[in-house]
């Protein structure tokens, strides 16, 4: 276990200290990460008004919601992006064949091996929108609530990982899965609103199949006491399910790979 | 006669060859059609929503306002960045500067190419869509469908040259990909793909219509769901973009190459 966390801090100790390097592109992530969230603030904006509410939410309670999906779209930027994009790229290359011969479990090092801190501004300015709409709305959180949030937003981090890392491991065969993630991205895009205010077909499918609703809505509904508990436990069994489906996929798509060359 | 090197046995080949290209990846070019999904999901958003009064669009109306924004987001889809930036990076382009056609035009059969790989996806997607909301179904007159083919048609030019001119500054920085983010987030919440833009606040809806980012969108999508829609002052302002990105662009292309030719040296 030791040299798992041993090699994290290598990897991405590297890994800042390169990106470091592109200060313009820095500032250029700041001032986008800055300009996408006064853009969906925007666009969250037109759904109220005076009287109005979006399924039953108030502005200040999707704001939440908001919060935690810029939450989530910063580890994304921050870990999932830089990390399960180049395994199309070690399939094409045949370079996977390196890291399956060293002693390190494979899903792990593909998973974790660099990390981009462009997306840490992003999860920091989620997070402050998710106090601000919480306190906003009335909002009181306990100790226990607060250590339930948590859990509900790894549970939904792991499930995202593990839709993502699902997805990223079909290039063991087709290579080219770059446009399949973009699929995901642009359903991912839904997260941004509560789950309620969509139609009871598109509800379902964001509840059971692309569990959307386990990333944003859910972790907002704890903050404002009204999840329940059958509710959280569907999310922790999604969780780990698909964990689990993620995992033995790589498994059995390993079995079939047969290196870029032979 | 040549245009920057194009003549029409030029054009033949090209686009031949790009479509030919482009068939190979239809697997690739389905699900890049399939991520455009986000105008329905913003579609049933606004359809459960207490806010639709604002849009000033009925049910129908609005239904085929958001089938057009993906339409036209699908013919007028542009990649130059990316495919540029790799060119530029592994060498590729060097070849592509000594010929004596002009390398944008390249990047232009090659996107040309795309459009008609996707022409059948994205008829299955209108057809189930039409399936699913059977009252939306309309066919636009033949005059409205020319018009929102040319409608379209100008809305690529106008993001191709946009994306050109990010591009040529990747002879200068190497990465321009950092900056299309820049111009994709105004795209994304000023063009009408979220939202139509008679939703927006008056002062908002003003500013928007001084970018280019509605004539990318809203303007095509509504000329194509046949919708109210000042036609002559949108061709206008389409064709003023076009008029004014094109010369900034070959301007900073050649300053751009005569750099990069430079640095080889």
């Amino acid at each position: 276990m030791g040299r798992y966390f041993k090699s994290l801090r290598r990897f991405w100790g590297t890994a800042v200290a390169s990106q470091l390097e592109y200060q313009l592109n820095v500032v250029i992530e700041l001032v986008a990460v800055g300009l996408s969230l006064l853009g969906s603030l925007f666009m969250l904006s037109l759904f109220f008004g005076p009287g109005r509410a979006l399924g039953g939410w108030s502005w200040n309670e999707a704001l939440i919601v908001q919060g935690f999906y810029t939450v989530l779209d910063g580890v994304a930027s921050t870990w999932l992006r830089p990390n399960l994009s180049s395994i199309v790229t070690h399939v094409r290359e045949g370079t996977l064949d390196f890291i399956l011969l060293k002693p390190i479990d494979s899903q792990f090092w593909l998973s974790l091996r660099t990390i981009s801190p462009a997306g840490l501004p992003e999860i920091v300015l989620g997070l402050l929108l998710v106090i601000w709409g919480g306190q906003q709305a009335g909002a009181s959180l306990s100790p226990g609530g607060f250590a339930v949030v948590l859990l509900m937003l790894l549970a939904g981090g792991l499930i995202l990982y593990s839709l993502w890392f699902l997805i990223a491991a079909t290039s063991i065969w087709f290579v080219k899965t770059w446009n399949a993630t973009e699929v995901l991205r642009a359903v991912l895009a839904s997260g941004r609103y509560p789950v309620a205010a969509y139609p009871a077909p598109l509800h379902l499918l964001f509840t059971i199949v692309i569990p959307v609703a386990f990333l944003t809505t859910v972790p907002a509904e704890v903050v404002l006491g009204r999840a329940n508990a059958p509710t959280l436990w569907l999310g922790l069994g999604l969780a780990v399910g698909f964990f689990i489906a993620a995992r033995q996929f790589w498994l059995y798509a390993l079995r079939h790979y047969t290196s870029a060359s032979s | 006669m040549r245009i920057f090197g194009l003549n029409r046995k030029i054009i033949r080949v090209l686009l031949g060859t790009e479509y030919a290209h482009m068939l190979e990846y239809r697997a690739e070019i389905a699900l890049w059609a399939l991520s455009g999904v986000l105008p329905f999901i913003m579609l049933s958003l606004w359809n459960g929503s207490d806010a639709r009064g604002v849009l000033g669009m009925d049910g129908v109306g609005l239904d085929r306002y958001f089938l057009s924004a993906f339409l036209v987001r699908q013919f007028s889809v542009v990649w130059m960045i990316y495919a540029f930036e790799e060119d530029a990076l592994t060498g590729r382009l060097s070849p592509y500067l000594l010929q004596p056609l002009h390398p944008l035009w390249r990047y232009v059969a090659s996107h040309l190419g795309e459009q008609l790989t996707r022409l059948p996806f994205a008829a299955v997607i209108t057809a189930i869509f039409f399936l699913i909301q059977p009252k939306a179904f309309w066919v636009p007159s033949l005059g409205h469908f020319v018009l929102a083919w040319l409608a379209t048609w100008m809305a690529f030019s106008i993001a191709f040259l946009l994306q050109s001119l990010i591009a040529s500054l990747c002879f200068w920085s190497e990465k321009a990909s950092a900056l299309e983010r820049l111009l994709f987030i105004p795209f994304l919440f000023l063009s009408g793909l979220l939202a139509p833009i008679t939703a927006f606040p008056p002062f908002v809806r003003t500013f928007a219509q001084w970018t280019p980012f509605p004539y990318l969108i809203d303007f095509p999508a509504r000329v194509l769901a046949e919708q109210p829609v000042d036609m002559l002052a949108g061709f206008a302002i389409q064709l003023t973009w076009i008029v004014l990105l094109l010369p900034l662009v070959l301007l900073l292309w050649r300053a751009g190459v005569r750099r990069y030719s430079a640095m080889g040296a």
